[in-house]
């Protein structure tokens, strides 16, 4: 869980009072309850991980590929380039897809921009969590 | 041996024809009509006497929420919690519609595409508009990744903005591909049982177990789902 504002428990937050507050009343209320749950998250999301991540890695490259080819594809349609822009979209598909699979495989997020996603995971930001960084997340209340 | 792609097969229950538009009440919409009324059901039920020891109903529901609220504050941040009401119930379809397949002689309308995608495209819109409305233009800047050298520009850009296209079509292919090719699966397996006579326990065997595993794929599916809109509501609304 973030805990980055249980610094200052008395503070009621100054931008959404609501959330903020409903958020300190349930830390007050069950550590136990939230570690529970967030363990379960984590474990349903690793039992699958050997279909499951096989599917998404192969799902991935392929459609991803795909897409870049019939972007290309539709580009040539307007800009009257037959062959062009197929080829290129064709191999910028490839190299998307080959980035999305690597983004998946190293248990980054599967939002966009690579560089951005590894810097992230360097600092371990609180607030986004890939697979790994459930982990680390799950020992935060510990330490508390 | 049985067809297994017969399952798939949409068939009017209610013909309904307007114009040129075939609005038929299908099996299909009858499963999902069936899977919003269960979710309905089940929650009527279980908040109606609302204590402050749950009851058994109440502690699932309760455990309901806090799995899906802790999704959305893990991936998506605390802001994200203005979503919460959107993300349960696309959890909610998903999964009761990958569970309600796995009975015999019901549909699996997560099985087609047309319904995954359409799923997806609300989604890709919506986060998309969601991004452009928070950070404007700004939100151009997440197809160029940060502290590459602009050189690469030309080729980094066209690949990100692929990457980004391809989201939708990545969603809505991988729950469709799991739910199709379990049902074929599970549908040959079965035809096996009966044209290998005695021996047709080997197969029997071999149903159960992917019956089982298809329960899993069923709600593993349906949390990749929800955790991946979690995911693109994060980039939309806090793109670093």
């Amino acid at each position: 869980m973030s805990n980055q504002d249980r610094g200052s428990p008395d503070s009621s937050g100054g931008g959404q009072p609501d959330l903020a507050d409903i958020d300190r009343r349930l830390k007050d209320l069950g550590h136990g309850a939230e570690e529970q749950s967030s363990a379960t998250s984590a474990q349903s999301g690793g039992a699958g991980s050997g279909v499951g991540l096989g599917m998404r890695i192969s799902v991935e490259l392929v459609v991803t590929t795909a897409v870049g080819t019939g972007l290309g594809w539709l580009l040539d349609d307007v800009l009257g380039t037959r062959p062009l822009m197929l080829v290129i979209g064709l191999l910028l598909g490839g190299a998307a897809g080959v980035m999305n699979v690597y983004r998946v495989a190293q248990g980054l997020d599967d939002g966009v921009g690579l560089g951005r996603a590894m810097e992230h995971k360097r600092q371990d930001t609180p607030g986004r969590s890939g697979a790994g960084q459930a982990q680390a997340k799950e020992e935060g209340p510990n330490g508390g | 041996m049985a067809n297994p792609i017969h399952q798939f097969e949409i068939t009017p229950i209610i013909p309904i024809h307007i114009g040129d538009l075939d609005l038929s009440f299908t099996n299909s919409a009858l499963f999902m009509t069936v899977a919003v009324a269960l979710s309905f059901a089940f929650f009527w039920v279980a908040t109606r006497r609302v204590a402050v020891i749950p009851g058994r109903l109440q502690s699932i529901a309760e455990l309901l929420y806090s799995f899906i609220a802790n999704m959305i504050r893990d991936n998506a941040g605390k802001d994200g919690m203005k979503y919460f009401p959107f993300v349960l119930t696309l959890f909610l379809y998903v999964a009761l519609g990958n569970m309600l397949g796995l009975l015999p002689y019901s549909f699996t309308f997560t099985s087609h595409i047309l319904v995954t995608a359409a799923l997806a495209l609300v989604i890709f819109v919506g986060v998309t508009i969601l991004g452009f409305a928070r950070h404007g233009m700004g939100y151009f800047r997440m197809f160029f990744p940060e502290g590459a050298p602009l050189l690469t520009a030309p080729m980094l850009i066209p690949i990100e903005i692929i990457s980004y296209l391809s989201r939708p079509f990545s969603l809505s292919v991988r729950l469709f591909a799991n739910m199709t090719v379990g049902h074929i699966m599970l549908k040959v397996l079965a035809g096996f049982i009966i044209s290998l006579g005695v021996f047709g326990i080997v197969p029997f065997a071999a149903v159960v177990g992917v019956t089982m595993l298809e329960i899993m794929i069923a709600l593993i599916q349906a949390y990749v789902f929800t955790i991946l809109t979690c995911i693109y509501l994060h980039d939309a609304l806090h793109m670093h």
